[in-house]
């Protein structure tokens, strides 16, 4: 194949234009989440773009392995480090963005410019042929694989099992100790400052019994330990009276 | 021509007259307090044996006939290196065996001499074992038979006489003297040193007889070369001019000394080379021209600072100077001189040295004292050494029958042969040469005694008065034994050529005149230092006495010439060195240091910087392979 | 349409990719522009196995895929362990090393 079909020609744009789009997208992000989603977009377009090659063996490589596992780890780390956390986009090294947009754009240029010079009028020979020798697509790469790659497969293959073991012996946890157990935690936490037992339920007033109503004490006084977390870090605590308790009181007066 | 004659019979010991002394020097110097008592006395009997060893030779050679008369004597093969080949090889000839004969005679006489001189000083081993090196060095400079072995010899001499000069170095001035004598003497021996590598790229050769064999197939230009390196090699050993500095001042070491090397031995080694290389003066007029006017100007120089010191050895040591300038120019004029130049010197040797040990048993009887001005009237008190020094007196002046007029009048005679300014030059010196030794003798022996107090002048004891006595007796007769019984010219002719030539003047004339301005600046002298009252104090005399007594500036001019701007070349390289070389070194190391103190900000530890650069080295790599590859 | 418009749209990843790895500061996200560029790497050895005619890029694309997956459970492992004595995944965090 000399040249390339229409087909294949519009497959190839609309890919190409996806996974260009999956790529800045995983760059500018702020959610890392997001990213871990952009990317898995951009490698789905190049499963598309090794079948149109004819890589079909390897397209599918491409979403099991690729797309599949590795994205699959990188959103699970992603989940252990923190869903929330989200860069800032102020840099703070001197410099490094504009170094970097310069040194990139150039980057691109030279490739680019140099790749296209260089293989503009190249004939592609095509994998015809060679896909029909044995048989098919995998069936041609697994006779190269076991024959003219056989030392290349044991040595990755020897790689991925040191991986394995490097990877549970970072994530393994001593324990100096024995884990504590139910009697234990327990006592550490009457020790502890901290009350207890339950928090006390949101309070529950005539008008309100929203979440951030505070409950009362016994003696009237709010408390702020019946309100969530998150609201109280940000201070979102709705001012309640003794005397909002006495409604009918009021409405009867009125 | 010669034959040279294989060294047989008693020839055959030519190498024990070094090994000789050698082994002397060797045992003094090197075994330290045991050799203290018996020590000086194998001094002496070295160079005595060496003596008795040298006459015998002189009587076997005397049987030969006049061709067979070089005999020569080849130890072992001692450089062997691409085109030279030098050996240690020795070479009695004619002149060589008037040389031995006068070095050890006159060093025994002297070695005898010190025994007495030097028994109160605690180094006296040292001093012979300095003083039988210096014998075998000399000998082995006259017995070389190729220029290279000679230089071995002079380095020796030169080495013997710093040893000597500063031998009682707790002295400043003899520890300065030594090093005055080395340093001069070096500047000399720069000049041999240059003249044997011409003569070795010249010739291919430096022995004797390749050399001499093929002065005609050198240039007159590498001639002329060759004879004023070897003039100012001569000029350094000889004390000539320009490097005679460091004669007077060599007058710190012990009067025995100054008699050996500083009168009858080292200082005629110039006279040697230049009479042993007659064939390259006399193939170079202009080197002999030199050799002419050097001699001139130094025999003038030492004439007029020897008549205005008033250190006893001083004044001998300008004479010296005078007297050696005679025989260097009698070397210059060529065959017609050169004869008489060795004649000067073998009579010159012997009367000086007499002087020498004179003015030493003088001294000696003087507590030590040099100054003339406190002498007088001692020809009483010291009659043995006033006779001697009279007879030493009369033979220096040139008054016939002692040996100096022989050789003297011979010189002045030889001069007129070649050049009539230069014979009326040597005799108005022969004048001045009257006067200032007629004021030495005159100040220490006659007139008033000035002595200082507790000073009594006694006769020395026999061991120094019986050399004085034998070196007397060869200043009266040795004339006229080596002009008539010995034919000193016929001996020395085989080697270095003898010629007559006729003047205008009749001999007897000249030898008139010369007598008659001889006496008159004795008379001169008498008048003034005899018959006057001398003072104690020097005046302050005229312009000319001034500067005689400062050497004719020629300290001032080294001072000036060499001296100073020594210092100042040490003084620029001293800043040179650590304005700049420091500066540039310092500077570099300040440049590396501001350099990687400007590039260590760049590891910043954030990895996204080092991320930064390796994709700005992927981009300069790209960038390369696709301009090389598209080009 | 040129097989090679392939190899143009891997150096425009390639580049893309790099950019992310200047620029972002989460260390999972610099990490996933390192994939991204391996990504483009494999691209580029498959058009050209196409162009060539024999199936040796798409070996390589195969193997480089292997490792690249082994490189990923390594280092995503180094992250949770900085992560956990560090809280935080910032790649700005470990600047000892400097001067």
């Amino acid at each position: 194949m000399n040249t390339v079909n229409t087909g294949e020609a519009i497959v190839f744009w609309v890919c190409a234009v996806l996974s260009v789009l999956g790529a800045v997208g995983l760059i500018t992000s702020r959610k890392a989440v997001h990213s871990a989603l952009w990317m898995a977009l951009t490698m789905i377009n190049l499963a598309v773009l090794y079948i149109a090659n004819n890589a079909p063996f390897l397209g599918m490589v491409q979403v099991i392995v690729y797309t599949g596992a590795v994205m699959m780890l990188f959103l699970f780390v992603i989940m252990v480090v923190g869903v929330d956390s989200s860069d800032s986009l102020i840099e703070t090294i001197k410099g490094q963005r504009f170094l970097a947009m310069v040194l990139g754009l150039l980057l691109i240029v030279i490739m680019v410019w140099g790749l296209g010079s260089s293989l503009a009028g190249l004939p592609a020979v095509g994998l015809g042929e060679a896909n029909r020798i044995d048989g098919g697509n995998v069936q041609g790469i697994a006779h190269l694989i076991f024959t003219d790659y056989l030392i290349v497969f044991e040595v990755t293959s020897a790689l991925l099992i040191t991986a394995a073991m490097g990877a549970m012996v970072l994530a393994h946890r001593e324990h100096w100790q024995p884990k504590p157990t139910q009697a234990q935690l327990s006592v550490a936490r009457f020790k502890s400052e901290e009350h207890p037992g339950n928090r006390p339920n949101p309070g529950i007033y005539a008008r309100h019994n929203a979440v951030d109503t505070p409950a009362l004490l016994p003696d009237g006084t709010p408390t702020d330990a019946s309100i969530p977390g998150a609201l109280r870090a940000r201070g979102e605590i709705a001012p309640v009276d003794i005397n909002d308790g006495r409604a009918i009181e009021e409405a009867d007066s009125l | 021509m010669q034959e040279v004659m294989p060294a047989t019979g008693v020839f055959s010991l030519l190498w024990l007259l070094i090994a000789l002394p050698l082994a002397g020097a060797a045992i003094l110097l090197f075994s330290g307090r045991k050799t203290n008592k018996w020590g000086p006395y194998l001094g002496v009997f070295t160079v005595f044996v060496d003596a008795i060893i040298a006459i015998w030779m002189l009587i076997a050679m005397m049987g030969n006939s006049a061709e067979q008369r070089t005999f020569s004597q080849n130890e072992f093969s001692w450089m062997f290196a691409g085109n030279l080949k030098v050996d240690m090889a020795f070479q009695l000839d004619q002149l060589s065996m008037v040389f031995v004969l006068l070095i050890t005679v006159v060093g025994t006489l002297i070695h005898i001499y010190s025994l007495g001189y030097m028994s109160h000083d605690p180094d006296k081993r040292k001093f012979f074992g300095y003083l039988n090196l210096f014998v075998a060095a000399m000998l082995l400079l006259v017995l070389a038979n190729n220029y290279l072995l000679l230089y071995v010899g002079w380095e020796g001499v030169g080495l013997a006489s710093f040893l000597l000069i500063s031998f009682w170095q707790i002295k400043p001035t003899a520890a300065a003297a030594g090093k005055k004598a080395f340093i001069i003497n070096r500047v000399g021996d720069v000049g041999l040193s240059l003249a044997i590598m011409v003569m070795f790229v010249t010739f291919g050769s430096v022995g004797f007889d390749e050399v001499f064999g093929s002065t005609s197939q050198a240039s007159e230009g590498t001639l002329t070369a060759i004879g004023l390196l070897l003039l100012l090699a001569a000029a350094g050993k000889s004390a000539q001019f320009p490097l005679q500095a460091w004669l007077l001042d060599a007058m710190e070491g012990p009067t025995p000394v100054s008699a050996l090397i500083h009168a009858a031995t080292m200082v005629t080694a110039g006279v040697y080379l230049i009479t042993r290389s007659n064939a390259i003066f006399d193939a170079a007029a202009w080197a002999a021209t030199a050799v002419v006017v050097v001699g001139v100007i130094t025999m003038f120089m030492g004439a007029i600072i020897g008549s205005a010191k008033d250190d006893i050895k001083k004044s001998l040591a300008g004479s010296t100077m005078s007297q050696i300038g005679y025989m260097v120019l009698a070397a210059g004029l060529g065959p017609v001189g050169y004869v008489f130049a060795i004649f000067h010197l073998l009579t010159h040797g012997v009367f000086k040295a007499g002087l020498f040990l004179g003015a030493g048993s003088v001294m000696h009887g003087m507590n030590d004292n040099v100054n003339m001005r406190r002498y007088g009237a001692l020809r009483t008190a010291m009659m043995v050494t006033y006779a001697t020094f009279i007879i030493g007196t009369l033979s220096i002046m040139g008054i016939p029958p002692f040996s100096g007029f022989w050789s003297k009048d011979s010189i002045i005679h030889a001069a007129f042969e070649s050049n009539t300014l230069v014979g009326i030059l040597t005799i108005i010196a022969a004048a001045i040469t009257g006067f200032y030794m007629t004021r030495m003798a005159a100040m220490t022996f006659f007139g008033k005694a000035r002595w200082e107090d507790g000073v009594h002048p006694h006769e020395s004891p026999k061991v120094m008065t019986i050399p004085l006595i034998i070196l007397a007796i060869g200043s009266t007769f040795m004339g006229i034994a080596l002009l008539f019984w010995g034919n000193i010219e016929t001996w020395l002719e085989p080697v270095t050529g003898f010629e007559e030539k006729h003047i205008a003047i009749p001999e007897w004339a000249l030898i008139t005149i010369t007598l008659i301005l001889v006496l008159a600046g004795a008379a001169y002298g008498w008048i003034q230092y005899a018959r006057r009252e001398v003072p104690l104090v020097a005046p302050r005399g005229n312009w000319l006495t001034r500067a005689a007594r400062q050497d004719l500036y020629g300290d001032a001019v080294n001072n000036t010439l060499v001296v100073q701007p020594s210092f100042w070349l040490s003084r620029f390289l001293v800043w040179f060195d650590g304005s700049w070389i420091d500066g540039f070194v310092n500077g570099s190391a300040a440049f590396f240091g501001g350099l990687s103190a400007r590039l260590r900000p760049y590891q910043s530890g954030f990895i996204r910087s080092y991320a930064l650069s390796m994709v700005g080295g992927a981009v300069l790599v790209v960038l390369a392979l696709v301009l090389v590859r598209l080009s | 349409m040129n097989p090679s418009n392939y190899v143009i749209l891997s150096a425009l990843l390639f580049g893309i990719g790099a950019l992310g790895v200047l620029v972002r500061r989460n260390a999972i996200v610099v990490f996933m522009s390192v994939e991204l560029m391996l990504n483009a790497a494999n691209l580029a050895f498959v058009a050209f196995a196409r162009m060539n005619g024999n199936l040796d890029g798409q070996v390589v694309a195969f193997f480089v895929m292997v490792v690249a997956a082994a490189e990923v459970v390594v280092g995503l492992a180094i992250i949770v362990q900085i992560f956990r004595s560090r809280r935080s995944a910032s790649i700005d965090e470990p600047n000892l090393l400097k001067y």
